[in-house]
């Protein structure tokens, strides 16, 4: 019996050995181990054995099972191992192909640069303050030092809807508007569209936009000018942009000033966008005049203030070079997909 | 305007490249637009006289000149036909450069040796191409062998300066010179304007008249025994680099004192003013010829120059043919005078006719510049040999402008400016303002009439702030106390609108707010439409943009157009911006939309979808679709209203054929347009946190065979309405017209989720709901269960 059961053990190791996949595996258990196994008949057996001999037999068998089973589990382990890395290596795919996804549209170019300046100032603690573009001639020029017949008239050339009415020049009124609802500290900016009755070519658009910028306060300075909008420009030029203030001429500011940033695209040592300069113009600002700050019925005896307003199309022309300020208001989708 | 820089260094002493000037006044304020070094390219170039001219043997049309430059004489071969012997005459020698790059070098023309180039205008630079014809030719008395940069006084180059409208003093060289000198600290030369005259007196040759208080003075003198020619050289050359074209001695000083001092003057041929009389008035009706020989509608708006029979000159504009200087006047008026800005520059502009004299009249002039300039003009006349100045002087002042005071302190300057100052340097730099400073508590400033924009005491603080430098001006922070940025509510959300766009795949667009109004037709708008009661712009650059937009629906089709039209097929597009409602009031109803537009591979439900993503990330409170087939814009049968809280919020739906066409659109466009305010409105930004279920939902699935034209919204409120609140959820999962299914009619299949807060439900009690609406549906719907 013992020769027997040494016989089971090897032939088993042997066909375990050979065993390929999970099914053979099941049988060879069933062949073995199972209720009719062989291992099960031959310890049916263990009644004709003598007394002495039947718990070393019966051990020896113990020992056997246990033998075969750990074979069974240890092949068993090999074949899960090969079948899984089967899988796998047939479940290979071109990683190269595209991905799917909904679709994502895109902001226009000039939102997103409003955006930015949006943020820039929103984290200097200016509010976002808006007017109507339909705007009564009295916020758009009278109120602003511009009377009837002002030559600064002329330089806008004005769209009116009649004599009191007119499509606002600059965003400028809404300076007016928030003085006359609001008390100092005052501190927006105020974006928006503008109209001039310019025919459309590549540098001229009847309607385009501006950023207005306005802080009323007691001890406001040209120095807070210079600190605010330095401040400004870094932020959205980088942190190595460097302002030039002119001395220029607007009838509501008093001192006036045109702010020129190093160029951008250069950095400074000249290149076609600058005309060679290392310059780029990019806004007009100064000092609240009194009579604007009167007309917004606030005492220029106690406070003072800044102003600002940018052009929107420029900077973002410079920015990406697009040449031609029409293809803002065509919105062809191959153009705005590039921002 | 430019101004010549040889002729600004005649008026200070500065040892300064141009360009160094022209940095340093933009720092003070007077912006450059250009740097024009006009001869700098121009290298070689001498005066010479023709000695000799022969026919070139071997070409018609060329001329052979024997040429003496001093040293030598030289060949040279020329294709100019207004050349003659004694000529003298800019040559280029070999191996001389002029602008543009152009080098000339000898060589042989036709066989015949050249050794140079005899210069035109334009070649020199001098002059735009097509402007003079021929060959330069110069002055008689012009010594020869001499640098032609010199002769033409092209040695300094030009400053282009933009004027602004409050510094009528700086249209000239001399108030250039006098702003370089406050710049630099340096000296301010006077000029010249002494002179002799005849033992006459003017008033028995002339009596003047103003009767308009818009001339608010009138000055003339006399010039007899004119020899009207050509100017000097020099004098020629400077008008030119100023942009000022010669044309005779007697109008070049008149227009040399306008570039010098700023001073516009005109002059009269005595011979043509009829009885000895000039008279300043308002214009009648008439009709008045112009130097440049045009004729023109005067109006009685309009300050005119007139003798005792007729008009003679358009005050401060132009003068007139009728008395018109020519090459036989013998005396001359001269007429010095200042005209209103504002008269002069709307009489320019009804005329259509800006003029050197018409632009610095406008920006309304020093009355007390009259005098000098008249001064200067006479002693040019007389230094010049042009004439004799008869004795006497006709000045009509009624008002004499004087200087006024501005008084600032010093402190308030430098709390104005954020700056530290030092008062003897404010002082200082007024002073080279040509002010007059009383330095006490307060600056007591006395400012000369030229200066009329030095008003008010931050007038004063500018003048400061540009000498001293706007550059040292420190940088600071804003003080004060801390102002925190408010964003509204509308902002915000139009935030989360245009970031919902985006994640939908839409592109944002931005198009024009005006329109035209043709466009009513177009979108099919009934002709009473409220729409089409628009704000109308009284001078729009054509019809096509002359009209306020009422919706953005017109101007969405023509950008999708564009875009299919250029094979951009597939199209999705949203645009946030005003509508301008004209509500009766001054001013209309400024209204933001939204307008969405798609097409290529999609359908209704599509932009469907796109409005409901939007209504829930808005959380929009009682947000419902309805069918709209009064919209003419849409397809009849495939456009929805959205209603929010019952009132109209917006339309969505396929664009109507008739539309389409309108647009030359083939592929059909599904547009939406949103009142934004509307559903802001109801936009529930506060939201509560709901306990998440803890009691078991049952499904029951429901198939109803109902006809075509039942829409499931009515099944669905009904089954909404009888759920009694124990239904937590309706879902459609399946709507099916086909095999199986009568013509006319089609099967729907609903699972409805009932679910209580409190407790599990009974069989019974949702047994009982479920009855209730299979009837309902049955009794109402004509539905029947599958
Ligand atoms: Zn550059």
């Amino acid at each position: 019996m013992r020769e027997k059961l040494q016989q089971i053990k090897e032939e088993a190791l042997l066909k375990l050995k050979e065993c390929q996949n999970s099914q053979m595996l099941d049988e060879l258990r069933v062949k073995y181990l199972g209720k009719k196994g062989e291992l099960t008949t031959i310890l049916r057996g263990m009644g004709q054995l003598s007394p002495e001999e039947r718990p070393i037999v019966g051990k020896i068998a113990n020992e056997v099972r246990e033998e075969i089973e750990a074979a069974i589990e240890e092949t068993l382990k090999g074949i899960k191992q090969r079948e899984k890395n089967l899988r796998l290596s047939m479940e290979t795919i071109d990683v190269t192909m595209p991905g799917r996804a909904n679709k994502i549209g895109g902001l226009h170019p000039l939102t997103k640069a409003l955006d930015e300046i949006k943020e820039i100032f929103i984290g200097m603690g200016f509010s976002i303050a808006e007017g109507p573009e339909v705007e009564l001639d009295y916020y758009n020029f009278e109120a602003l030092n511009i009377p009837k017949n002002h030559p600064a008239r002329d330089e806008q050339d004005t769209f009116y809807i009649n004599q009191n009415v007119v499509l606002r020049t600059q965003t400028s009124p809404v300076q007016i508007r928030v003085m006359e609802n609001k008390k100092p500290p005052i501190r927006i900016i105020a974006p928006g569209r503008v109209y001039r009755s310019d025919t459309a070519d590549a540098t001229h658009s009847p309607i385009f936009h501006q950023v207005e910028g306005l802080v009323v306060d007691k001890g406001i300075t040209m120095a807070s000018l210079k600190g605010t909008l330095d401040a400004f420009a870094k932020r959205m030029f980088g942190e190595k942009t460097r302002t030039k203030f002119r001395p220029h001429h607007f009838p509501f500011t008093e001192p006036s000033a045109e702010v020129d940033v190093s160029c951008f695209v250069c950095g400074g040592t000249g290149c076609r966008v600058c005309k060679g300069s290392g310059w780029i113009e990019i806004l007009g600002c100064g000092m609240v005049h009194p009579d604007v700050l009167r007309a917004g019925g606030i005492d220029p005896e106690v406070y003072s203030g800044f102003a600002f307003g940018l052009g929107l199309e420029r900077i973002v022309m410079i920015k990406y070079g697009i040449d031609d300020i029409r293809l803002f208001y065509e919105n062809d989708v191959r153009f705005l997909k590039q921002f | 305007m430019k101004v010549p820089f040889n002729w600004l260094l005649e008026y200070v002493d500065l040892d300064k490249d141009i360009n160094e000037v022209a940095e340093k006044l933009t720092l003070t304020g007077s912006k450059v637009e250009e740097v024009i070094e006009n001869g700098k390219e121009i290298d070689k170039v001498v005066t010479g006289k023709i000695i000799k001219t022969e026919k070139h043997p071997n070409a018609d049309k060329l001329t052979v000149c024997q040429v003496d430059v001093k040293d030598e004489v030289i060949q040279i071969v020329t294709g100019a036909d207004n050349i003659k012997e004694g000529d003298i005459i800019p040559v280029a020698l070999h191996g001389s450069s002029l602008p543009g790059g152009v080098k000339i070098k000898k060589g042989k023309l036709r066989g015949v040796e050249s050794n140079g180039m005899l210069c035109s205008e334009a070649e020199l630079g001098l002059v735009d191409e097509d402007s003079v014809h021929g060959i330069m030719i110069l002055d008689e008395n012009t010594p020869i062998g001499v640098d032609i940069k010199e002769i033409l006084g092209l040695n300094g180059g030009v400053i282009d300066f933009e004027i602004t409208s409050n510094r009528a003093d700086c249209f000239s060289v001399y108030g250039i010179a006098r702003e370089t000198a406050a710049s630099f600290g340096c000296e301010l030369k006077k000029v010249d304007v002494s002179f002799n005259e005849n033992g006459e007196n003017i008033n028995d040759y002339l009596k003047v008249e103003v009767k308009t208080p818009l001339c608010r003075r009138y000055m003339a003198k006399m010039i007899k025994n004119i020899k009207v020619g050509p100017s000097p050289e020099w004098m020629q050359a400077k008008l030119q680099e100023a942009g000022v074209r010669p044309i005779n001695n007697v109008v070049d000083i008149t227009n040399y004192v306008m570039l010098e001092l700023g001073q516009p003057m005109h002059a009269f041929d005595y011979e043509n003013i009829e009885g000895k009389k000039i008279v300043v008035k308002m214009a009648g009706d008439e009709k008045f010829t112009t130097l440049d020989g045009i004729e023109r509608q005067l109006d009685s708006s309009m300050i005119t120059i007139n003798d005792a029979q007729k008009t003679v000159a358009i005050a401060g504009v132009m003068g007139g043919q009728n008395s018109e200087v020519t090459e036989d006047t013998k005396t001359i008026v001269l007429e010095c005078a200042n005209f209103d800005g504002v008269t002069t520059r709307l009489t320019s502009k009804k005329l259509g006719l800006r003029t050197e004299a018409s632009s610095r009249f406008e920006k309304d002039l020093d009355p007390n510049l009259v005098e000098t300039a008249l001064k200067r003009a006479c002693h040019l006349f007389e230094t010049l040999k042009v004439g004799e100045v008869v004795g006497g002087v006709i000045d009509c002042y009624e008002q004499k402008l004087e200087p006024h005071y501005v008084n600032v302190s010093p402190k308030w300057i430098n709390n104005f400016l954020g700056t530290d100052i030092d008062t003897n340097d404010m002082v200082n730099m007024l002073q080279r303002l040509e002010m007059e400073v009383e330095a006490q508590d307060e600056l007591i400033i006395k400012v000369p009439t030229f200066r009329q924009d030095v008003k008010i005491k931050e007038d004063v603080a500018e003048e400061i702030a540009r000498l001293y430098g706007y550059d040292i001006i420190p940088t600071q922070k804003i003080v004060g106390e801390a102002v925190e940025a408010e964003i509204t509510k509308e902002q915000k959300l139009i935030e989360t609108v245009k970031r919902t766009m985006v994640s939908s795949g839409l592109y944002e667009t931005l198009t024009y707010s005006f329109f035209s109004p043709k466009v009513f037709d177009k979108i099919n708008l009934p002709s009473d439409d409220e729409l089409r009661k628009v704000v109308t712009i009284s001078n729009p650059l054509g019809e096509d943009f002359s009209v306020m937009r009422t919706t953005l629906i017109p101007s969405m089709l023509e950008v999708m157009q564009r875009n299919i039209l250029r094979d951009n097929k597939e199209v999705g597009l949203f645009d946030i911006g005003k509508v301008y409602l004209n509500v009766g009031k001054e001013l209309p109803d400024e209204r933001y939309k939204l307008c969405i537009a798609i097409a290529g591979d999609v359908d209704f439900f599509n932009l469907k979808g796109i409005v409901e993503n939007l209504v829930n990330v808005l959380s929009v409170d009682k947000a419902e679709f309805e069918r709209e087939s009064q919209n003419t814009i849409f397809h009849p049968g495939r456009c929805a209203k959205l209603l929010v809280r019952k009132r109209y919020a917006g339309v969505l739906g396929e664009v109507h054929p008739d539309v389409l066409e309108n647009y030359d659109l083939e592929t059909r466009v599904y547009i939406a347009e949103i009142d934004l305010a509307t559903l802001f409105e109801a936009s529930k930004t506060e939201k509560k946190y709901k306990l998440l279920p803890k009691y078991p939902a049952v499904l029951r699935d429901i198939a109803l065979l109902v006809k075509d034209e039942v829409e499931v919204k009515k099944i669905e409120d009904i089954m909404l309405k009888q759920g009694k609140g124990i239904i937590e959820e309706i879902k459609l999962f399946d709507v099916y017209k086909g095999k199986q299914i009568p013509e006319g009619f089609k099967s729907v299949a609903y699972s409805i989720v009932y679910r209580v807060e409190d407790r599990t439900l009974t069989d019974e009690e949702i047994n009982k709901v479920h009855n209730a609406i299979v009837k309902e549906l049955e009794e109402k719907l004509e539905a029947k269960l599958r």
